[in-house]
């Protein structure tokens, strides 16, 4: 396995970064947060071209599909930036779930047809899975899916959907008469009402798809419910390097502020209890980049392993980055608990990530169901 | 068992299977209860039968008769002899710690002298640093060298000095020069075990075993010859030495034979039918990834280590998740075994192993530096976070107060 990133990826995480501190500093982070330039809360479409200009929307998209070819740990190293600056685009919908889902099914017309468009930031695509509770109901829930005259037509509620309300294309699991299927939607579909919630975090964009007779394209599919899995761990891998960023954000920007702070005649980080804390926070930043490194290796080349590693990542990661995020606040004390300050920014992004694909106990009980306990 | 490693190269596979083999048809098998006496036999038998295979001082320097091969062969040395209980205990600290140092900066006359043996398993060493009053803040310690012509006069106390009960050298930390700060005053030198005036006593540990002991010296003379380093320059020497036992303790293999080992604690839980029941399960799940992101972490690290980035003080990490790890195992061991952790039938080992690895989980957060001071080398030296005022840092130790010493006034 590899562990350390190389030149070129090194490169790519310095390109990134300097893009989003040039183009969606914190100021315009709030900015789209309190009402957006054009799109509402959540979404930042200028950001969003600027990030497909720079060519990350497709890095795990095969080139002959107007992708980069480059991988998982490539897109690892993307998210993780994106966590880090809290950056409000659909990376995690589009270049993540969807991507993956049509990469994962068999149809070869909707990659062709999605997949340059998706990477090139021209689309923005989705995936529909969990309905209320928002667990990740395999069978495709309470949606069903129905034929009538050779078409296909969804009916029934999916909850939470991430940008499920400014996504051009939303990929839904539904039920059939024969198993669980995956079908394509387009946003303007006939019966389709999308409904954004209010988020407990504000940098993200979640809404509710209610599918009412909604004309549908089924989607070919060898094994849709291993397709189902497959793209659940792969978003694992993925939120799990998201939430390595906000960790790695919250600890430095609570260092610094140790640093400088001073109460009773010194900077508060000379006291141990700030100091012992800080250094817990690094010490669960080095095992979340391991861990997240070694999640991604997996992706990429060893998929046998990519199971455990992906419940692993989400095991570890949400606990981490949200603890990692609650010392932030407490650390920077009464300023810390302010809108104003960007500690509640990191709070609540930390602790929607960590339930955003299940809750704790259920990666937990996954992971002990995948190492055979 | 281990991973491969794709970054490993084919010179470092071609070491591991050819070590892998030899271990095989070499490594001494278990026996039942030996005695102190038989176990140490065997453990300097099997140190002189790596040495003449070339696996013994396998990161030192040829001249001095060690490999001269470099940390990734180390590592797959402690990688392969993990399959193994190999009887390494006796030369732990001679080979980690005492021997690197002496490679580092002792005299012609001292690696010719004591290097061979100890490479060969015929001399034994122990570190003789802490002292009662002297723990955390070992540059506090007491223990007096006093320059008498060609020879120093050593008295004082050390404590939780492992192996001492059958060292033949130790590498003795002591103040030379109480005029000075702290820090300043110290030398380290060389201690022959068997001198007259030195008392080895066992001192008995919270897990009823008793690996280390207290050290007494009682005029014990020392051949100024045998200074490390130089004389006032022991904290620089004794610096070199705990980075040597960083590498050591970071880079030591896991027993199979430990009970808190995640595959036993699956084992226990089916046992008892814990494995049916969903919190135990999350618990195991969790202690698993926790154990896993801490292998994962030394092994991003030795990548980059081998990629010319060393570790430094990022050991403490590893360091501090270890002891915290052990915390979090007895805490699911206990929720697993239930009232077996209570009390066992004298003839059932598997409690009684249970208990001894309950008992001493607390060593692991407290030896080799403690969670605190680990916390403390995170804060600073990584993280970049303003130290404590320092009271006692430029004043002469005499005038500190510290151990048995007292400032004038305070009594």
């Amino acid at each position: 396995m590899k562990l350390v990133l190389d030149a070129e990826q090194e490169d790519l995480r310095a390109a990134v970064r300097k893009f989003l501190s040039d183009k969606a500093p914190s100021e315009r982070v709030r900015a789209v947060m309190d009402g957006g330039p054009e799109e509402g809360p959540g979404h930042d479409p200028a950001v969003w071209s600027g990030l497909a200009a720079q060519g990350v929307l497709g890095l795990v998209v095969p080139e002959e599909l107007g992708g980069a070819g480059a991988g998982h740990v490539e897109r690892a190293v993307v998210a993780e930036e994106l966590g880090r600056a809290l950056t409000p685009v659909p990376f995690l919908a589009s270049a993540v779930l969807a991507t993956d889902a049509l990469l994962a099914l068999d149809d070869d017309a909707a990659r062709t047809e999605l997949l340059p468009r998706l990477a090139a930031g021209e689309l923005v695509g989705t995936v529909a899975v969990a309905e209320r509770g928002g667990a990740w109901d395999r069978t495709g829930g309470a949606t069903t899916a129905t034929e009538r005259d050779g078409r296909w037509e969804l009916t029934g509620t999916k909850t939470p959907v991430l940008a499920g309300d400014t996504a051009d294309v939303v990929l839904v699991v539904a039920r059939t008469p024969d198993g669980p299927g995956w079908f394509a939607v387009d946003a303007g579909a006939d019966g389709l009402t999308r409904t954004r919630l209010n988020g407990l975090d504000p940098t993200r964009r979640v809404a509710r798809l209610e599918f009412d007779a909604t004309p549908a394209r089924r989607l070919a599919a060898t094994d849709a419910t291993a397709a189902v899995d497959l793209v659940a761990d792969l978003a694992a891998v993925a939120l799990a390097a998201e939430q390595t960023g906000v960790l790695a954000r919250a600890m430095e920007l609570t260092v610094d502020y140790a640093k400088v702070r001073v109460q009773f005649g010194r900077p508060i980080g000379s006291y141990q209890a700030v100091k012992h804390g800080c250094a817990d926070m690094y010490s669960a930043w080095e095992h979340a980049v391991s861990v997240v490194r070694y999640a991604a290796w997996t992706a990429d080349q060893d998929r046998a392993e990519l199971p455990v590693a992906a419940s692993l990542a989400q095991t570890y990661l949400g606990p981490a980055a949200f603890t990692t995020a609650t010392g932030m606040v407490q650390y920077h004390g009464g300023v810390g608990y302010t809108w104003e300050h960007d500690a509640h920014l990191y709070y609540k992004r930390a602790k929607s990530a960590e339930q955003l694909l299940g809750p704790p106990s259920a990666h937990r009980a996954r992971l002990a169901d995948r190492l055979g306990v | 068992m281990t991973a491969v490693d794709e970054t490993e190269n084919a010179a470092t596979q071609d070491y591991r299977s050819a070590l892998r083999a030899w271990l095989g048809a070499h490594a001494p098998g278990p026996v039942a209860g030996p005695t102190p006496e038989e176990h140490l036999r065997r453990a300097r038998e099997f140190q002189a039968a790596l040495y003449d295979a070339g696996y013994s001082g396998i990161t030192w320097p040829k001249e001095v008769g060690g490999q001269g091969l470099g940390q990734a062969e180390q590592q797959v040395f402690a990688d392969e002899a993990a399959a193994f209980d190999l009887p390494l205990y006796p030369f732990m600290i001679g080979m980690g710690m005492c021997g690197p140092t002496i490679v580092d900066l002792g005299t012609t006359e001292q690696r010719e002298r004591y290097l061979p043996p100890l490479l060969r398993g015929e001399e034994i060493w122990c570190q003789l640093f802490s002292e009662p009053g002297a723990g955390s803040d070992v540059a506090s310690l007491q223990a007096r060298a006093v320059l008498d012509g060609d020879r120093w006069v050593v008295n004082g106390q050390k404590v939780w000095t492992t192996n001492a009960q059958f060292a033949d050298y130790g590498a003795l930390l002591a103040r030379t020069d109480p005029d000075r700060p702290k820090h300043a005053g110290l030398t380290m030198f060389i201690v022959d075990m068997h001198a007259p005036g030195v008392t080895v006593r066992p001192l008995k540990d919270m897990s009823g075993r008793a690996p280390f002991n207290e050290v007494y010296f009682d005029d014990v003379e020392i051949p100024a010859q045998n200074v490390i380093g130089e004389v006032g320059r022991g904290w620089q020497a004794a610096v070199t030495m705990l980075g040597h036992e960083r590498v050591s303790i970071g880079g030591r293999g896991k027993a199979k034979s430990n009970p808190l080992e995640f595959a036993r604690l699956v084992e226990l839980a089916r046992r008892t039918g814990a494995d049916r029941d969903p919190g135990a399960r999350e618990r195991l799940a969790e202690l698993y990834a926790h154990e896993r992101a801490l292998e994962l972490f030394n092994a991003r690290m030795r990548q980059e280590a081998t990629a010319g980035r060393p570790p430094g003080a990022r050991g403490s990490v590893a360091k501090l998740a270890g002891a915290l790890q052990l915390r979090r195992a007895i805490e699911v061991a206990g929720e697993l075994a239930g009232a077996d952790a209570v009390a066992w039938d004298p003839d059932d080992e598997r409690g009684t192993e249970l208990a001894i690895a309950i008992n001493a989980a607390p060593s692991s957060s407290i030896a080799g530096g403690t969670n605190e001071i680990q916390r403390g080398i995170i804060g600073e030296r990584i993280l970049g976070l303003p130290k404590e005022p320092q009271v006692d840092r430029d004043v002469p130790f005499r005038e500190l107060a510290v151990g048995t010493q007292r400032r004038e006034g305070d009594r």
